[in-house]
């Protein structure tokens, strides 16, 4: 089974997913931050693969991805840097990209090197649903790699069921009309929208993602879903870091406490 | 035949390849724009504004001493003449009286050299709309004038920080821009680039431009179409709105002038077809300068309008099925051509379009070919570029 599906079926709440940004803050820290993440107590891993013009992301990411860049990261790299992890890290891990870097290197090359190494799933924020359905679907399933969709406080109820039908991994709510690393706490409109959602239904485990950077706005989002994705603030907490293993677990503890 | 298809694709290229964020507005954009332009009240809006306050028709000029350099009949497509000086106000036109018809407030809109942001303040200040439009810093440095237009005409100018500080970082923004106000805000969108339906929708503005031809080739020699169609491409909004009633005329040839920088292969340059490869850019997949590993390469051109790393899915798909014909246009070329229209003429160009002027040097023809060149802008906001050239 999938570690992604064996994760839900036995932790319904306070999933803690940490996205990172791979060759950030040095080339070769990828490994060094996936154990530290593990070992700090969260439940996946994203590992952000980085692109030179990411329109997602606010401005924390967009260093990120930048900096990585220039310290000479590549899908080929990380691929290299992750050769043997299962080794070392049990937790579910997802690659998260924008589409064109995947494109390049080939989509099913992709996905067959995703499941050699051992990612269990995958986010490619700027890949339209009805694309995926045409063209990857099947592809995504031939290498046991699950899709997770993001939604956000203008997606239609109708799509949100279009999503959640093709969707097998998670559905990832964007918290509010943002980039990432927006604006920090939950408004009362952002609530409203959580709670519309979760009187869904849906068959998917919802993440709450975008503006999650403490024990405060971790448990307030998992008080209306499964849990919550970090990523800018985790990227705050290793830039600059001068022991990444020590300052990474502190940080994850003071949010799962 | 040369369409675009229910899904946004012109063959291979195309599509929208957007964050779920930017759906609802992306779709609302889809299901309405087609049924607004079509209305009798949304045309006659059009064609009232680009008459009275655009200038339009703009004149189809036979250049004479330049035809007999040439040895050709080359006309010239004065764009140059619109409000704004360059065609770009079109497209802004059209999509500022379909954002009020969606009941948006504001606008948001990205520039390069700053032109569309230009068009896109006039058309603002014209419906009383509240305008910000995204700059790279590196660009708000370099063209400062326009910098001061906007703001004279109304407009917030928020410089672009992030990546490499030009055109495609200005995009970036914009769109992230838009993402943070999906509701009450338009982006304005200048070129034929970006997730459909932008590219056919700000063709279909740009598409007067040949539609004018065709009548004003009639009055002048008596037939609708000339033998070469010449425009300039970064984006392509210009290119497409001159090639867009010929797409499927083939006995019509249509010559894409791109920058070729300081030469196709010195790595400083902005031929996005000789040296780029299929991926996807600002949500649509087209052809685009990029690394191997699919990180798009920085562009040059002495041009800051075709500054771009791509070129509008339509223009990947008129390469791709070989309907039209691309050439790289280097600086030198380009400003030498700039100055010869000026001396034979009197008419001094924008950089961009002296790219398609100098396309004469580099295709065939014969001696009784009508050539229509689409003379996209004016060369007023170059002058600095002109005089630091200084061969005139």
């Amino acid at each position: 089974m999938n570690r992604i599906h064996t994760l839900f079926n036995t932790k319904k709440e306070r999933v803690l997913s940490i996205y990172f940004t791979a060759g950030f803050p040095e080339l070769e820290s990828t490994m060094e931050i996936m154990e530290a993440i593990q070992a700090g107590g969260a439940d996946i891993i994203e590992i952000g693969v980085p692109y030179s013009d990411p329109v997602a992301d606010g401005p924390t990411i967009q260093d990120s991805n930048m900096i990585a860049l220039e310290n000479g990261i590549s899908l080929k790299k990380i691929f290299e840097q992750l050769k043997g992890f299962r080794a070392k890290i049990r937790i579910p891990v997802v690659m998260m990209g924008y589409l064109n870097p995947i494109m390049q290197y080939g989509m099913e090359e992709f996905c067959k090197k995703c499941k050699e190494v051992g990612v269990d799933g995958l986010i490619l924020p700027d890949l339209p649903m009805q694309q995926f359905i045409d063209d990857y679907k099947a592809l995504f399933e031939e290498y046991g790699l699950v899709n997770t969709f993001l939604i956000s406080p203008q997606t239609s109820e109708k799509r949100i069921r279009e999503i959640d039908q093709n969707t097998n991994g998670f559905i990832y709510m964007v918290s509010s009309h943002s980039i990432t690393g927006a604006k920090a706490g939950i408004s009362e409109e952002q609530i409203a929208y959580f709670e519309r959602v979760k009187a869904m239904n849906l068959k998917n485990p919802r993440l709450i993602g975008f503006g999650i950077s403490d024990a405060e706005t971790f448990s307030k989002a998992s008080e209306y879903s499964n849990g919550a994705i970090i990523g800018s603030a985790f990227i705050k907490t290793v830039k600059g870091s001068k022991n990444l293993n020590e300052d990474i677990q502190k940080y994850l503890k003071s949010v799962v406490e | 035949m040369i369409k675009v298809d229910e899904k946004g694709f012109y063959g291979k290229f195309g599509g929208a390849y957007i964050p779920e964020m930017l759906h609802p507005n992306v779709e609302e954009l889809r299901e309405n724009y087609e049924a607004i332009m079509a209305s009798k009240e949304f045309q006659d809006e059009f064609r009232g504004l680009l008459k009275d306050y655009v200038g339009r028709p703009t004149p189809l000029y036979f250049a004479s001493r330049l035809s007999e350099k040439y040895g050709a009949k080359v006309y010239l497509k004065r764009e140059d003449l619109c409000h704004t000086g360059a065609h770009k106000v079109n497209n802004t036109i059209g999509q500022i009286i379909l954002a009020k018809k969606l009941g948006k407030k504001r606008i948001i809109a990205e520039t390069g050299a700053g032109q569309h942001g230009v068009a896109t303040a006039t058309v603002c200040a014209l419906m009383g709309m509240e305008c910000t439009v995204y700059m790279g810093e590196i660009d708000i440095a370099r063209q400062h004038p326009n910098v001061e237009r906007m703001k004279i005409l109304g407009a917030t100018v928020v410089p672009a920080t992030s990546g490499s500080k030009t055109l495609k970082d200005a995009t970036n923004e914009a769109m992230r821009a838009w993402i943070n106000n999906p509701v009450d805000t338009h982006y304005i969108i200048g070129s034929v680039v970006g997730p459909h339906p932008y590219p056919e929708m700000v063709a279909r503005f740009q598409s007067v431009i040949s539609e004018e031809i065709k009548w004003q080739l009639k009055e002048k020699e008596g037939r609708e179409n000339p033998d070469i169609v010449i425009a300039c491409v970064g984006g392509g909004s210009n290119a497409a709105g001159a090639f867009y009633h010929y797409y499927n005329t083939p006995e019509v040839r249509l010559v894409a002038a791109e920058a070729g920088g300081l030469g196709v292969n010195s790595g400083k340059t902005a031929a996005t077809t000789a040296k780029g490869t299929p991926g996807i850019l600002h949500g649509s997949k087209t052809i685009l300068m990029q690394t191997e590993d699919g990180q798009v390469v920085e562009p040059h051109s002495i041009s800051a309008g075709l500054d771009y790393p791509g070129i509008g899915p339509v223009h990947a798909h008129l390469f791709d099925v070989g309907r039209g014909e691309f050439v790289a246009v280097e600086d030198k070329d380009a400003m030498a051509a700039g100055v010869e229209l000026s001396k034979l003429e009197g008419i001094i160009p924008a950089i961009e379009s002296a790219h398609a002027l100098y396309a004469l040097n580099l295709i065939e023809y014969s001696k009784d070919d009508i050539i229509v060149v689409n003379l996209s802008g004016r060369g007023d906001k170059d002058l600095e570029t002109y005089i630091k050239w200084g061969k005139y």
